[in-house]
Order: C-alpha cells, then structure tokens, then sequence
C-alpha cells in the first residue's frame, strides 16, 4: 500500500483498482476523503490514507462518509467518497438531494459492488443509483481505466456541478494490473459562497432545483453520446454485435476477439444513439452486464430489439465460461463442448474465527444457554452461525440485530413465548447503525439482552481503527468512545451494564444466564481485543497431555482452529449409550494461550506447553 | 489468447498464496509482459479457500482463469491443490507441496480428509509433481522460507528464466539484510532442487 505514493510519474506499476483510484485522487488534487470500510473498497481510502496531502477519515458510517464530502465539495474544494455496495443504501439520502445542490468542488463517489457475492450479504447494482438519482456514472474495465475515468470523474463533476458515481465491481477493485500514473496537481479551494436557494433544500428551494437537474440529465446524455469512453469497435464479424462495460467488456473481447462491440464507459444517462449505431451494423445485439438487465431494459424501451438476460444469467460474473456456451446457443451453434472436467467431490473450507479469536468465547457460551433466539449483526462475528456453535439466527444488515431482535420479542407467539432474545453485534457495526436501534429497544420497553462485542478494531476487513479504540486512520490517538456510559446514556439501566471478559467462561456464562431471566434491556460487553490488531498480546501456548484426554471432545466446541484430531473412537457409557470420542492436540506452534480450551476440558488434560525441539514441533502441523 | 500464460495458485487463507501470486506477476511485468492477478479469497482472513488467477502475455484480457485453461497449478496444500484440478488444462502441470491442513469441519466430524490427494490427482493423468515444502522450509531455519521455497519450485515451469522471478522474490527481502536475502535465496534453490529431484524421480 505505501509503496504507492512514492512512484514518480510516468511509471508503469502495477496497481488493484482500488490502488488505481486512490492514486487518480491523490493526482486530483483531492483535499477531503472519506469512507467506512467495506470489502471490496477498503484499500481506496486505506492508501489514500498514505498520501499526506489528503485529509482522510474513517467515519462511522456511509451516510456520514458522504456527507464530509459533501461538505468539502460545497466548501469548494475536491472530494472524494467510497464505499461498497450496501454502503450506498445507508448514503442515498444524502445521494438523492445533494443531485438537486449539485457542488462547487468535484465529488466522485466510488462504489464498489460485490458481484459473486465475495464478502457480502447480497448481490445489488449500483448503476441504479445514476437513474435514481440523475447523476453521471463511470464504469472502469481495469486498474488503467479506473484511474482514467478518476480523473475525468473530477473534470465531469465541475463541469455539471454534479457529483459523479464511479461503479467499480469486484473483479475491478481487487484485480491488479498495470498503470500509468501521472503527477499531482494541487487545486485551490473556491470557498464556502452562501446561497441559501442552492444549498438549503426547502421545499421551495427544492422545487426550483428540479427543473434544472432534469435539464442537466439531457446535457449529460449529449456529454455520453460524444464520450470517448463510449466507443464502437468495428470488429469483423457481424453476427452478434455486443454492448458491455465494466470487467463484462473484458470477457466479451476475450471470447470474441472478431465481434463488434460498443464499449460502455460512461454509462448514464446511457448513449441510447450510440447503442442505435451499433445495431445498425450487426445482425442481432446482445447486452452484457452485470448484475441488472439495465441498460437492456432501456434499450428495449427506445425500441431497440436486443439480447441480455434472456440468454444470460441474473446473478455472478459473465466470465468466459458462462458467455461462451449462452452465446453458441443463441447462433445455434454446438455448444463449446464441457472439456472441463469437474470439480473433484472434498470437504468444504469455509472461513474459520482466527486462533483465539474473544468471539469464540461469547459463541461457545451462547450454544451452552438454551432457549435462545439471536439475532446476529456483519462481521466476524457472523461466522458464529457456522459450526460447532450454531449460535448466530439472522443476519441483514449493519446494525440490524437490534431492531430485529425487538421485533423478535414485541412480535413473538405462544410458540415462542419462553423464549429469550439476545441480540449480537461488534463495536464497530453498533457505532455505525446499531446506536439508534438500541435507544429504540429502550424506549420501547423491550425484552431483549444485548452482547457488544467491542473488539476494537472493524475486524472483518482488516482491523480498521474506529472511534471505539482510541486511534484515527493514522493509527494517532483519537477521542475514545466509553461503551458503558454511552449505553447508559441511551437509558440502558446501570445495573443492566455489564463489562466482561469473554475468555473467562463461567463469569460469562452467568451473565448471559442471569440477564436473559431479566425482562428488560440489559447489555453485555466483551473487552478483548482483536487478535490481529496490536492490542492483542499472545500467551504461553498449551498443548494436550496425550495420556490424560479422555477423548470427551469438550474443547473441540471451542471452535478454536489450533485443536485437532488425532484419532477417534467410541465409547459405550453404563446406560448403554454409544458415544464418539475424539482425542485432539493442539498446534502449539500456532496457539497463543488464550486458554478457551483449557476450562472446557473435563479430564484437565490441557497444560502450558513445555518445549522441545522446535522443529518436530512445528512439523507436525503439516502432518494431520 | 493463447499466447497468454495461464497460473493458478492455491491454498488457504493466510498462507502466504496472495503475496506468491503478486511475486510471480512482478517477474512476468519484469519479462515486459502484460499482467493480471485476481482472487477469490472468499469472507474470512484466516483458513477459508484462496485461489489467486496469474494470466500474462502480450495483452490480457479477462482477469480470470477459465476452468480447463491453466497450464500450470501451483498448491500450497494437498487437499486445495486437488480442489482446483478442473482449472487446468489438459496436460498441464501440479506443483504441490505435501502439507495437510485439516480444517475445523473435518475436525469436527462431519467431513473426511481425503486419504491421499496426491493419488486423486494422480488419477487425471495429468502431471503431479509434490514435494513437502514445509520441511524445506523448517530445515531452513523459519517457517514463513516456504513461500520463496513455493515459487523456486514454479521457477523452472515458467517461459522465462527462474533468475528473473529469484531476482523479484530476493528483493522483497533486501530491506531486510543480507542474511535474509541469502536464507531466502537457498530456500528458493531448495524449492527448484525439490522439485527437479521429484520430476526426475516420476520419469
């Protein structure tokens, strides 16, 4: 990541989209750049974090991300937001009135949408959002693009006073390939100018704007229909013409090297001519885009006859494994012939809570406290609903464990009428949305106990500093949020605030037990940090004493990925019941002590690990 | 297209696969090719399933690999490298290191382990080569020597000279000192000798 500021102009390095971007921002001469994190646009403002010159932050949600931007691009000044794909759904309030102020200095809001479903709780189009909000939309094929349409993104946005949306998706943001990069040029702020019937959005003033954004719209058409960004590839031959954008225009040009294509770059308000002249030359036109049929869907309305999601799928990438065969079909032609072997049949993987990880302690509790409805929020802590635990009930959106954990209670049946309601959430999602869901739970009475996982850091993208630990972006100290004053200050009662640490099991598990029986709003808070922040701080590792396990598979709910295996067998108890044993070690190599496992463990076979050789040692970890 | 030379490497999450992928990816730019490094990482920093897709040549296009095309598969573990064996293509090449990493499900019971992968991939009839990184790497000294011990062993099943991709791996480390350079140096000479000594060994 810092690598990249000190590459002189000119260079060709090789650069993710996301690198790209906060390069192309840097080059701008952006002065105010903000976002909360969200795979896959993280690393945008983390390396722009590097850049000095930049003021950077990470804000507590998207809303508020946009807003600074807002601000900054008001004050005159270039500005620059990012955020993934749901992150817009939190912003889009202030998306859909900034369109009618417009800015002075230029705004580009990069979103990034996780098509294929990554790292993500759904699978949505952000090219919505130009339609929706009568904004201009770019869409990047690669890093070099992603840089280009950056930097025209910020001439697009002064020149129409608009802010410009930059529609990234996955394959964009994470891809690394090469860039040329260029110099910064410094811009000078214009100045905050009061103009009340601009910037305050009464409905009068509101009602004066509209005209003039829906007068902007057919400019910023006849601006897409002259794009050099929209270009017709003649191409030879002309039995399918295609229209694709993004890493779709790729795989097209990939499979069909030979087929006309027009390339879509800046894609709303869509070049509707452009896509007309295209049709004219070939046979029949087949729109590749992902996710939404969009653009097919307009085309369709101006009249134009055009292939797209009748032949291709809704969902997940258009890769060449997925164009090739729908279009063989739609030229009956043979279908290229599966060569392909398939995948040979073996064991999942799935992601795993890290060695140690404090959340292992609060779902290791949760799956001993029977009667429990969770409701869960985003994060690591979402894993919780995997195995061995299973001990995580739902899962939406950021911060939504609260208001659905309240619905749960308010709206339970004679069913579930015994049942408790226990709400979880990280320090990071309840900073973000989780704050007003909670005031909501006590003002309305509910039955519910909250867990606050405050493990300081935004975990599931990399251990982002947030306002719950104390540091700003740099990693410099910064105000910290005191969690119990606050949940007392949004009326949670004293005596229902517990803080507690989430690696001594019988303190924790007498506070769920004791506070689910409560019929009031009660919050728990777990303390420990991260593991792979620098708060943490490892242990002496433990092994198992191989004489001494029992085989009861007790730490083996732990959940903990440094204990395996070592060999299993079964044992017929006095009532005559058969039970599975599995005796275990533990990766000494990789365990940091934390001692989960240790209290679990019915025969006290679990020590503090004495060393011999290091390397027989570490060798067994690769030897199952 | 076809001049596009198609890589694979696979593991699991935090071992090292992506910064492995983004070496190799340097020596092919450091060649004056073109290039493109993709993943599918999937939710989880630790232990989910990571592939990461190296395609370079004149001009590239699509990011990914498509299934049946890679022409050479590079596993950081046995079970992942026989995950991904429909990516190659026929007649292409596995370069495997021998370590296990049984995941908690299996752990738990409610999957198997297979009992040897190297034998699954054997059965395509493509090439397997295997060798246990992780001991060259311990008898090294460290580790974290089997990602430089991984890409010596790709070193010779590449179209350009394995001096071009030491050079780019001995560079990450020259921050670090003059010894670090040397110790990653042999672990990179470790890992071509391993797997010249294996391919020898199948002939």
């Amino acid at each position: 990541m810092a690598a990249v500021m000190p590459v002189p102009a000119a260079s060709r390095v090789l650069l993710s989209g996301n690198e790209a971007v906060a390069r192309a921002v840097w080059e701008a001469g952006v002065k105010v750049a903000a976002a909360y994190p969200g795979t896959p646009s993280t690393e945008m403002l983390e390396v722009i974090s590097t850049y000095p010159d930049i003021y950077s932050e990470w804000s507590v949600n998207e809303k508020v991300s946009l807003e600074v931007a807002i601000g900054a691009a008001y004050a005159g000044s270039r500005a620059f937001c990012c955020m993934k794909h749901v992150g817009m759904n939190v912003a889009s309030d202030a998306l859909m009135t900034l369109t009618l102020t417009g800015v002075v200095g230029g705004l580009v809001i990069a979103i990034a949408d996780d098509v294929g479903l990554s790292s993500s709780q759904n699978e949505q189009d952000s090219r919505f959002w130009g339609r929706f909000a009568h904004v201009p939309l770019l869409e990047p094929s690669d890093s070099q693009e992603a840089y280009e349409m950056t930097l025209y993104g910020y001439e697009l946005s002064e020149k129409f006073q608009v802010p410009v949306i930059l529609r990234m998706t996955t394959r964009i943001n994470h891809v690394k390939a090469l860039v040329t990069v260029g110099e910064r040029s410094a811009k000078q702020a214009a100045g905050f100018r009061k103009d009340p019937a601009r910037w305050v959005m009464t409905p009068a003033g509101a009602s004066k704007r509209i005209p003039l954004m829906f007068a902007r719209d057919g400019e910023l058409r006849a601006a897409a229909e002259a794009s050099s960004l929209n270009v017709i590839e003649k191409g030879s031959d002309r039995r399918v013409g295609f229209i694709a954008s993004g890493t779709a225009y790729m795989h097209v040009k990939e499979c069909f090297p030979d087929a006309p294509v027009l390339k879509l770059g800046f894609t709303c308000p869509l070049p509707v001519e452009k896509c007309r002249e295209l049709a004219g030359l070939v046979d029949r036109v087949v729109v590749v885009e992902e996710v939404e049929p969009l653009v097919e869907t307009e085309l369709k309305a101006q009249g134009l006859a055009v292939h797209g999601k009748d032949i291709l799928p809704l969902q997940g990438e258009l890769a060449p494994n997925v164009l090739r065969p729908a279009i063989a079909r739609l030229l009956g032609e043979p279908v290229p012939e599966a060569s392909v072997a398939p995948a040979m049949p073996l064991f999942p993987r799935p992601p795993t809570m890290c060695v140690a990880c404090p959340h292992l302690g609060v779902y290791y509790t949760l799956s001993q406290v029977r009667n429990l409805t969770i409701s869960g929020d985003i994060g690591c802590y979402t894993l919780g609903a995997g195995h061995p635990w299973n001990a995580l009930d739902t899962c939406i959106s950021m911060g939504a464990s609260m208001g659905i954990a309240l619905g749960l209670d308010k709206g339970r049946g004679e069913a579930d009428k015994d049942k408790r309601v226990v709400a979880v959430i990280g320090d990071s999602t309840f900073l973000h949305m989780g704050m007003q869901g909670l005031l909501d739970m006590v003002y309305n009475k509910g039955n519910v106990t909250v867990l606050l996982l405050d493990n300081r850091a935004v975990g599931m993208t990399g251990g982002q500093d947030n306002p719950g630990n104390g540091r700003d972006i740099h990693g410099d100290p910064a105000p910290r949020v005191d969690f119990p004053k606050l949940v007392e200050s949004l009326g949670v009662k004293p005596e229902r605030i517990h803080k507690v640490n989430p690696y001594e099991l019988p303190v924790l598990f007498k506070t769920i037990r004791d506070e689910v029986k409560v019929p009031e709003v009660s919050v728990i808070i777990t303390d420990q940090p991260c593991v792979l922040i620098k708060d943490y701080h490892k242990l002496k590792p433990y092994e198992v004493l191989d004489d001494k396990c029992t085989g009861c598979g007790n730490c083996l709910d732990v959940g903990c990925p440094a204990i395996h295996v070592t060999r299993r067998g079964k044992e017929v108890k006095a009532s005559g019941r058969e039970v599975d044993l599995a005796f275990v070690r533990i990766e000494t190599s990789v365990c940091t002590g934390c001692g989960l496992c240790v209290q679990p463990c019915a025969p006290d076979a679990i020590k503090h690990y004495v060393p011999q050789s290091p390397i027989t040692l570490v060798k067994g970890g690769c030897s199952a | 297209m076809s001049n596009t030379t198609n890589i694979l490497v696979v593991g699991i999450g935090g071992q090292g696969v992506m910064t492995a992928t983004e070496i190799l990816a340097e020596a092919a730019i450091a060649m004056g090719h073109d290039a493109k490094k993709t993943e599918v990482a999937g939710m989880a920093q630790r232990g989910g399933v990571v592939s990461s897709h190296l395609r370079f040549g004149k001009k590239v296009l699509s990011p990914q690999i498509t299934p049946g095309t890679a022409d050479v598969l590079l596993g950081f573990e046995s079970a992942e490298a026989m995950r991904w064996q429909h990516m190659l293509k026929p007649g292409g090449i596995t370069l495997m290191n021998t370590a296990r990493l049984v995941p908690p499900v299996v752990e738990l019971g409610l999957y198997d382990y297979p009992e040897d992968p190297l034998a699954e991939i054997r059965k395509t009839g493509n090439k397997v080569v295997a060798f246990d990184a992780t001991t060259i790497a311990l008898e090294l000294g460290d580790i974290r020597l089997g990602n430089t011990v991984m890409l010596g062993a790709i070193a010779d099943h590449l179209p350009f000279p394995a001096e071009v991709l030491r050079e780019c791996v001995l560079q990450r480390f020259a921050r670090k000192g003059e010894k670090m350079v040397d110790l990653n140096r042999r672990a990179f000479e470790a890992g071509r000798a391993a797997v010249e000594a294996a391919e020898a060994a199948l002939a």
